[in-house]
């Protein structure tokens, strides 16, 4: 079946074309429209920002077209910045603003900052600075020193926009071409039967890990099993001991939701890539990709989540901390997919606090970060769960830690013996991120920093100034 | 020079960057955007793994025979003389017998498709012999290894001074490198033509080089190569020497084949292959006296020069040449190390080494103002340039232009520099886990080329008879707005609007034999050289009118589109037409070279600089005692300019370079592997500043009323590389947070960059430092 999609408003239905080539590559060398740029191919320069509204969403969403594969397209309404403005014609918003605040130098970067602004101003969003630099944080400008480019955003999103429409085109089940088979189940049972047939396919969602093996890898899979068009994984729910994430959610789908119940881990979700990756990556793809410098498992540990996995035998449920083997190693089996996360909200006199080091403040990966759950009767701390990441081969509990501040009245001192622990729970490794020295200290000295935070004693982060 | 701006798009006036329209509308085209012509290779590179090995033998027999292979080459397959070197010879396009860095270009393979040749790379067997790798500076220093002689500056009598004096100290600090992340890979495309000839397309700065670095490797004359870039996405100093490796590659495929070839570099290769700003290792020795006026320095710098010279020699010179920044040093002896190391050659990077000329005599001067328990600003002042004596560089170059004095005070006092400073130690005071510190950086920077010989322009203009104009000259276009500027000024000099002037791509058959868009000196070389050529074509239509008049000479003026001769006049459009029918000249070649220029590389002796370009600029930073992370909470910048030719692309040029600087000695870490591999290759892991890391207070001004003493264009000023240095306040704001921790009482051991790690062992090591230290009397 052909891929089709609306691309500035036209019509493609493409049936030969590689579904695993990148969106990117398919704008640039199969539609000739050159305006959208590779800049690293990684999803971390937003040089390939494109827009579109993905069926069901109802969202203009800026997403990075490299790290996308043309088989996510079926079914959009793709705008690029060609589509945007006429030959010769009236600029649109943000282009005019850009112009007139001298936000280009060398040019390369500014389609990609023009989309991700474009998306914003369709948002719906009352822009703040705040609002811009989460918008602008997946995308790079390595001549203007950026404050034209915000200058710019000020005006040209302050009204904002009307909602773009997605078209009534239907994704295809399943599309074939170049010997690849690449699969798009609508419903679980039909994603469970595609897992069975074909264990070894790649099961791609937001594709914001898995695209770098198309796109700088230049991978071919015989068969990719496609997982975000299936509704019921990417249900949202809460009851009222819990929330519950479909793992092909993505981000900015589960994000409402996490920034009610836990602040902390809500100011952590606007961290993580930027809003291209989280438009489309998926906080089950962070589960299911196992990294130990993944954001979120190191929270959803610490908050007691519980996974429910699904395969051809049936559903069952594992916590989170039992989940992760080994570096990048599960206990998912090959019949398995991950259905949803369930993260219990915290009940009167639990506490949740993460942190989360890194170089640069947006969108990058954490060189240590720390998740606090706790839960505080009468001055005492009478349960603690506390997990890091980027301090061992996998997320993982703070044993030591929690054991010595378990039953400890709140104070600075039992937070500092309970630091003071840290060596016993992990022996990290020095990297281009951090040294194992400075991962262990600082480590510790988010002890210190949670108590000072939740006293409210002192400014702890510098952003918050 | 006196201008009218009752034009449109008069110099000195804010006219926009001439392709801003096709940069937001994705209209502007770069040479990977160009629709490739039937045929077209593309090319993939097989790389050293290893930091040093012989190659022993290499088998592309598979790689030969793969799907869609048109062609495979290693350094045997070139027929000219494989040499890339910009300064010395024997700086290889393809590893030839030895590879001397991890990313080393051993085989070039092109086939029908991208993917085509990388299939294709991996299937190259290439057996290596490891040889023993010196990866870092020291190792090159102990073992005595350089790339070319070390080079010496020396005035007065150092040692005598630093032995002399009442106050001696000595340290050790070092400074990274830092990739380029122009947003647009290196890239080439070469196209073969009739009888040998070839265009190649190439995102160069320096397209002259290219055109002989392809000659040289084809074993042609320069005539049969023609090189040609209408714009770059952004180069800053990575695309002045690097390209003519990539552009001689695919121009040798090209004419292998017969077909036209693409080389473009995937971001990580582009990092991995190619050098980068030069990091340094910086030991000092330095005498003062009791008020902290230096006396004597001895300063060490061991530069990582990298596997090659590349443009080394420079970037040591200008670090050299800026080691004293604004501070008189009356004896001195500046000691430079090109270090040889097996890893990739660094290159010129914006500052081209004034960088880190200026962050050793900074922390100099920091250090002084910790040992005698003074304020830095107090010990700047007092060594500060004066304007009659006390005036000598160590170069022995006199500074006659110097401003700096004023730009300091009035940048001070406007901000109330010491209000703020005063309430930053209420806030320390009153905060446990944030510290927040403040500093000033002021900037001295020399403009033009180290070399004199490189210090020359050409230009082309035409008027057509329909009185538009065509402007061509040698400098490229790489964002920084050079065109839109040299186009301003020959509208100024015709006195018709701006978009009667039609910019084209820089091409070497139109002006030859240029120097690299470079050194800051784009606009003051180029926009001097089109104005040259505008007024040798302007004289000759002046003539015209006065014969059309019979009017004197002199009594011809162009004014806003018209050309007068007292009531009488004409449109410049019928001007050009009269002067194509009594047959005069509409074209003319300009060319400018800068007066007064000496060098002797030697002694390092000389007047390398036309004049210097001034700035300072105020940083205040919060630095995260538990975690080390910092932010930059404020920026104020006041920045010479001269008569600014175009002040909305100068304050663009300010702040972007600003916002690099910053980059470089805060978030962007390079980091190699004990193997000699860079493990920071792409932007998930290098991390330039994003929109956030921008100051949220950043005010930042052009110095009004400022002509450039030199005659240059219109008395304009070059802006392109110091606002970067002023980059360092935050640097040193930084380290003041970090003094501040302990009152300010000894020095912190902080490098660049200052990343969250860096910071939070500075924190740790000096209030270790200071328990250590008997508690002077508590106030």
């Amino acid at each position: 079946m052909a891929i089709n999609f609306t691309l500035n408003g036209e019509l493609r239905e493409e049936a030969s074309v590689s579904p695993t080539m990148t969106a990117l590559e398919f704008l640039r060398e199969n539609a000739g429209l050159t305006g959208t740029k590779e800049g690293c191919a990684e999803g971390d320069c937003g040089a390939c920002t494109i827009a579109l509204v993905r069926n069901g969403t109802g969202r203009l969403e800026a997403v990075n077209s490299c790290l996308l594969v043309v088989g996510q397209l079926d079914g959009a309404n793709v705008v690029t910045v060609e589509g945007l403005t006429e030959k010769g014609g009236e600029l649109e918003a943000v282009q005019q603003a850009i112009v007139t605040q001298d936000g280009t130098q060398c040019g390369f970067c500014t389609p990609g900052f023009v989309m991700a602004l474009h998306a914003l101003r369709h948002s719906g969003e009352a822009v703040s600075d705040d609002i811009i630099h989460d918008a602008l944080a997946g995308n790079l400008c390595r001549c203007t020193g950026y404050r034209s480019i915000v200058d710019a955003a000020r005006t040209a999103c302050a009204v904002p926009a009307g909602a773009v429409s997605s078209n009534d085109l239907q994704a295809g089940n399943a599309h074939e071409a170049d010997s690849e088979l690449y699969y798009a189940p609508k419903t679980i049972a039909e994603l469970i039967a595609r897992r069975a047939e074909h264990p070894e396919a790649p099961l791609l969602s937001g594709g914001t890990d898995l695209g770098l093996l198309f796109s700088k890898e230049r991978q071919k899979f015989p068969v990719t099993i496609y997982t975000q068009n299936v509704e019921e994984l990417r249900l949202i729910d809460e009851d009222a001991a819990a929330i519950t994430i479909g793992a092909a959610a993505t981000y900015t789908e589960a994000l409402p939701l996490i920034e009610t119940n836990y602040p902390s881990f809500g100011v952590l979700i606007h961290r993580i890539g930027s809003r291209q990756i989280r438009n489309v990556g998926t906080i089950g793809g962070n589960i299911g990709n196992a990294s130990p410098i993944g954001d979120t498992p190191p929270c959803l540990i610490a908050l007691g989540s519980v996974l429910a996995l699904h395969g051809a035998g049936g559903r069952r449920e594992i916590a989170l901390e039992n989940f992760f083997l080994d570096y990048r190693s599960t206990d998912l089996q090959p019949d398995e997919i991950i259905e949803s996360v369930r993260i219990p909200k915290l009940s009167k006199g639990q506490i949740f606090r993460t942190y989360k080091i890194s170089k640069r403040y947006d969108q990058d990966i954490s060189s240590v970060i720390g998740a606090f759950h706790l839960t505080l009767a009468g001055g005492v701390v009478t349960e603690v769960r506390i997990a890091f990441g980027g301090m061992a081969a996998t997320p993982k509990r703070a044993a030591a830690c929690e054991l010595a501040l378990t039953g400890k009245t709140w104070s600075e001192e039992s937070v500092a013996l309970a630091a003071a622990e840290i060596s016993k729970d992990f022996s990290p490794i020095g990297d281009h991120r951090a040294s194992a020295a400075y991962r262990l200290r600082v480590a510790e000295n988010l002890f210190v920093r949670l108590f000072r935070d939740i006293e409210g004693s002192d400014h702890v982060e510098v952003m918050a100034l | 020079m006196s201008v009218e701006t009752d034009i449109v798009g008069a110099v000195h006036t804010k006219v926009r960057h001439d392709s801003a329209r096709g940069h937001v509308t994705g209209q502007a085209q770069y040479i990977d955007d160009m629709p490739l012509l039937p045929g077209t290779l593309e090319v993939v590179l097989v790389t050293s793994p290893h930091p040093h090995a012989a190659i022993v033998s290499i088998d592309v027999a598979a790689a030969r025979a793969a799907d869609g292979v048109r062609d495979v080459i290693s350094a045997n397959g070139i027929p000219g003389d494989n040499n890339i070197g910009p300064v010395f010879d024997g700086e290889p396009a393809l590893a030839e017998g030895v590879v001397d860095y991890v990313g080393a270009p051993v085989v070039a393979i092109a086939a029908d498709s991208y993917d085509q040749a990388r299939a294709a790379a991996a299937l190259v067997k290439i057996d290596y012999e490891v040889r023993p790798a010196v990866l870092d500076i020291e190792q090159a220093l102990e073992q005595e290894l350089y790339t070319y002689p070390p080079q010496f500056m020396t005035i007065g009598d150092p040692d005598a001074a630093i032995t002399k004096a009442q106050h001696r100290i000595d340290g050790e600090v070092r400074c990274g490198g830092q990739d380029h992340f122009y947003l647009e890979s290196h890239i080439a495309m070469a196209v073969p033509g009739e009888f040998g000839d070839l265009q190649v397309y190439c995102s160069t700065q320096h397209p002259s080089e290219v055109q002989h670095g392809v000659a040289h490797v084809l074993g042609v004359p320069t005539n049969e190569v023609t090189v040609e870039v209408r714009r770059m996405g952004g180069a800053f100093g990575g695309k002045e020497s690097q390209p003519s490796i990539f552009a001689a590659i695919a121009a040798l495929l090209a004419d292998r084949t017969g077909q036209p070839v693409k080389l473009r570099l995937r971001r990580d290769d582009d990092m991995v292959i190619t050098g980068k700003r030069h990091d340094f290792l910086f030991r000092y020795d330095v005498g003062f006296d009791p008020d902290g006026r230096i006396e004597g320095v001895d300063i060490l710098m061991g530069m990582r020069s990298g596997n090659v010279a590349d443009l080394s020699p420079g970037v040591l010179a200008r670090a050299l040449c800026h080691a004293d920044n604004c501070y008189y040093l009356p004896n001195a002896r500046l000691r430079g190390y090109p270090c040889k190391t097996n890893t990739v050659s660094n290159t010129a990077f914006r500052g081209f080494g004034g960088p880190q000329g200026m962050l050793v005599i900074e922390t100099v001067i920091e250090h002084i103002a910790r040992t005698l328990g003074r304020a830095v600003d107090e010990i700047r002042a007092v060594n500060y340039y004066s304007t009659d004596d006390r005036n000598v560089t160590p170069y022995q170059q006199r500074v006659t232009d110097n401003i700096i004095l004023p730009i300091v005070d009035r940048l001070r006092s406007e901000i109330d520099f010491d209000g703020l400073s005063s309430a930053i130690d209420e806030f320390n005071g009153a905060n446990q886990t944030l510290k927040k510190g403040i500093a000033l950086m002021p900037v001295k920077f020399g403009i033009s080329f180290n070399t004199p010989k490189l210090n020359q322009a050409g230009a082309l203009v035409h008027v057509y008879t329909d009185g538009s104009v065509h402007l061509n000259h040698g400098g490229t276009e790489m964002g920084q707005g050079l065109f839109t500027k040299v186009a301003q000024v020959v509208a100024s000099v015709f006195q018709i609007d701006l978009d009667n002037i039609k910019i084209s791509s820089t091409r070497t058959d139109k002006v030859p034999n240029t120097s690299a868009t470079a050194a800051s000196a784009g606009s003051d070389l180029n926009g001097m050289a089109a104005f040259n050529a505008t007024n040798t074509i302007k004289a000759r239509m002046v003539e015209v009118a006065a014969n059309h008049f019979s009017a004197s000479v002199d009594s011809i003026e162009f004014r806003q589109n018209r050309v007068y001769a007292g009531n009488e006049s004409l449109s410049f459009t019928e001007l050009a037409q009269l002067t194509w029918d009594e047959r005069v000249s509409l074209s003319a070649t300009g060319f400018y070279s800068t007066p007064g220029l000496s060098w002797d590389a030697k002694s390092m002796i000389g007047n390398p600089f036309y004049y210097y370009t001034y700035g300072a600029a105020v940083s205040e930073v919060v630095i995260d005692t538990l975690t080390g992370e910092s932010r930059v909470l404020r920026t104020d910048i006041l920045q010479d300019c001269g008569n600014s030719l175009n002040p909305a692309i100068d304050l663009g040029q300010i702040e972007g370079a600003f916002v690099q600087g910053q980059g470089w000695l805060t978030s962007e870490e390079l980091v190699w592997d004990d193997a000699g591999r860079l493990l920071t290759h792409g932007p998930s892991t290098y991390k330039i500043p994003g929109s956030r890391d921008v100051p949220p207070i950043f005010n930042v001004h052009i110095l009004e009323d400022a002509p450039n003493r030199e005659a240059t264009i219109f008395h304009s000023k070059a802006v392109g590389e110091p606002p970067l240095m002023l980059a360092l306040s935050v640097w040193l704001a930084i380290r003041d947070a970090v003094s501040r921790v302990t009152g300010h009482r000894h020095l912190p051991n902080l490098d660049a960059p200052a990343t969250p790690e860096a910071i939070l062992m500075a924190v740790d090591d000096i209030k270790r430092r200071d328990s250590q230290t008997p508690s002077p009397a508590k106030v």
